[in-house]
């Protein structure tokens, strides 16, 4: 066990320094010279200035001296300078990191728990109403990009029934204790949560409904019905327990796309997280920050995927080893 | 003779396919009193898990149902229960194994929980006294630590194990009727020697009636009070095992009975087998179902269905010849 453990995080760690030199290297091939944007907004773009700047941020070394600066100053915590914005970057990312795992951690959950139930639901009667509904929906979830989708929410909520607010995390002139601005952000979150979290409840609602299909099949649910267990608990304990088990392993691989997909909810709903940062900084071209997130959301990719490893372990005795 | 546990009557079951209705089950009759066991036998498809799942049932449903007939359990028709009232039979006063012990424990569950589960479900008490009583239950069915075998999960047990965990399970409510449906089939020879002997163990020491359906007839010839033979949703043959053994009246029995390997037969010789396979049950003829498989048919074997002929007390078969000598006597 404690061998295994030792492993994962040997293989963490090999995969963090891949994603730094790789992001990197990326970022290099990419066009666009950043000197000439920090000078452009500056006001003025003569060859001396951007000289300068050009030594002041290290681009005039070699790209192999580059990258080993920049891997050593990351190990150590530093992931360099925002161009643009003029903070350092871990400092800056940190500050954009709360909403977007709030705006995802309540995306997933509702899409996990919604989905699952309506998974579940469909199971029930796979010819039923229930069933086609379940279809239709995640048909629709599914191939609707989510932009889309954001927009029509907010032509629909922002204007036609005005419910929810359609931009931004915090109303300025709203008062209050902490309750108050709890509310007020659970209150803006109602529309970006939704919009990310539909395309997700509808694969988790097919994927639960396919995978309870199989599961009440198997011989177990009939040795549970035998034994006198009611139907309700057929399917919410006997079944959903192991049907759980399939979509919680796709969720958790999906926690990179859900964050891509967070960059496009938030730029609708300019809702300050690491998405809009993102889609900033690489307007800007600012390097060490789209760097930056790139590194960040591996590393939450990563995290998530061990954290999903330990919760199917939990689910699933046949994974836990032992004897 | 004792008041039978168990008393069916001219049971039928249809299931209703696209390419037609099927009589999975036609007029099927049997009993089974306390303490005795009753074996059914017949080829695959014949309808014995079907019988074992419509007293409990479990018939899936649609396409399956119930259309004639009566299910007595202790003086109670099963077939006219609501499915609450059947729940509480079920597990309780029936219980069930099944053929396939690598599948039929639910993974996520320990081997422990799943029999305090049903302990719980038809008696009152406390989690921890089910959980006492599912480690007595694993001792009695032989198991080696039982309080440690309560802790584990399915996986970690073999077959057998898994199939006495079953056995354990079945009998945790103390059922007045069992019903195993080929309990060893997926089980080695030496464990399924073992299995037998515990079945046979916990009639005799419990009193519980056990209806085996099985393919193994040295286990029938061994074990068995009664026997009742299908074929095609049909009982052909019923009575007393040594009866049937050894003066089989349906020529499907003798077939039965003819291709079990003997240890004292010629080694080089075939075995016997009865040709052609069960037939489809949608498209079933008038007359025997078992007429064009059968070496002795006639053509007055096709016109009409054969009604059972008493061949001695309690032993009947469903064969035309019988009933052409029951003419003549």
């Amino acid at each position: 066990m404690f061998k295994a453990i030792l492993r994962q995080l040997l293989y963490v760690a090999a995969l963090i320094l891949a994603v730094l030199v790789l992001n990197f290297l990326l970022i290099q091939l990419a066009p666009g010279d950043p000197a000439e944007v920090i000078a452009g907004e500056m006001g003025g773009a003569n060859a001396e200035v951007m000289a300068a700047i050009r030594e002041q941020y290290g681009l005039d070394k070699p790209v192999l001296t580059q990258l080993a600066l920049y891997l050593g100053r990351a190990l150590q915590g530093d992931l360099g300078t925002s161009y643009f914005y003029n903070r350092p970057v871990a400092e800056l990312i940190l500050s954009r990191l709360g909403p977007t795992l709030l705006l995802v951690a309540t995306a997933l959950a509702f899409a996990l728990i919604i989905g699952t139930r309506l998974g579940m639901l469909a199971s029930r009667n796979p010819r039923g109403i229930a069933s086609a509904l379940v279809t239709v929906l995640s048909l629709v979830g599914y191939s609707a990009p989510v932009f889309w989708t954001g927009l029509m929410l907010v032509i629909l909520f922002g204007a036609t029934i005005p419910l929810f607010p359609i931009a931004g995390m915090i109303d300025v002139v709203k008062q209050g204790g902490p309750l108050g601005r709890a509310l007020d952000i659970a209150h803006h979150l109602v529309l970006p949560a939704l919009t990310l979290g539909l395309v997700y409840l509808a694969q988790y609602s097919r994927l639960t409904r396919a995978a309870m299909l199989e599961v009440l099949g198997a011989d177990y649910i009939r040795t549970a019905r035998a034994k006198g267990v009611s139907e309700r608990q057929v399917f919410g304990r006997h079944a959903f327990r192991n049907a759980l088990l399939p979509v919680v392993t796709v969720a958790g691989m999906q926690f990179g796309t859900i964050i891509s997909g967070a960059v496009l909810v938030e730029t609708v709903f300019s809702w300050p997280g690491l998405g809009t940062l993102a889609f900033q900084s690489i307007l800007a071209r600012d390097y060490p920050t789209v760097m930056g997130i790139l590194f960040f959301s591996t590393l939450i990719v990563i995290i998530a995927n061990l954290l999903t490893d330990f919760i199917s372990r939990l689910l699933d005795p046949r994974l836990a080893g032992g004897r | 003779m004792t008041e039978p546990v168990l008393d069916i009557r001219n049971l039928k079951v249809d299931f209703v396919t696209r390419r037609g209705v099927a009589h999975v089950l036609d007029d099927v009759s049997f009993s089974v009193a306390a303490g005795e066991l009753l074996a059914i036998v017949g080829e695959s498809g014949c309808g014995k898990s079907m019988t074992a799942l419509s007293i409990l049932g479990l018939i899936p449903s649609p396409p399956g149902r119930i259309v004639g007939g009566s299910i007595l359990f202790q003086g109670r028709d099963l077939t006219r229960l609501r499915q609450s009232e059947l729940r509480r039979i079920r597990g309780g006063d029936i219980a069930m194994i099944f053929q396939e012990p690598m599948t039929s424990l639910n993974p996520v569950f320990t081997c422990g929980e799943q029999i305090a589960e049903a302990v719980r479900l038809h008696q009152k008490v406390s989690p921890r006294a089910a959980l006492a009583r599912a480690v007595e239950m694993l001792r009695a069915v032989g198991i080696p630590e039982p309080e440690l075998r309560a802790r584990a999960y399915p996986h970690q047990l073999s077959g057998g194990m898994r199939q006495r965990v079953m056995i354990a399970m079945a009998l945790s409510c103390e059922p007045r009727l069992l019903i195993a449906d080929e309990p060893t089939t997926a089980l080695d020879v030496t464990v399924q020697a073992q299995i037998f002997a515990l079945l046979d163990e916990l009639r005799q020491k419990t009193g519980t009636a056990i209806i085996l359906i099985t393919h193994d007839m040295g286990a029938v010839a061994e074990m068995a009070d009664k026997v009742a033979v299908m074929y095609a949703g049909r009982i052909i043959e019923r009575g007393p095992a040594d009866a049937v053994l050894d003066n089989p009246g349906h020529p499907y029995t003798r077939g039965l009975l003819a291709s079990i390997p003997r240890i004292d037969a010629d080694p080089d010789a075939d075995l016997p087998e009865i040709p052609g396979i069960v037939p489809a049950l949608t498209d079933l003829g008038r007359g025997c179902a078992f007429a064009p498989r059968c070496a002795l048919a006639v053509p007055a074997c096709n016109a009409a269905q054969p009604h059972h002929v008493a061949m001695s007390r309690d032993h009947s078969a469903a064969c035309i010849r019988l009933q052409a000598n029951e003419v003549s006597a």
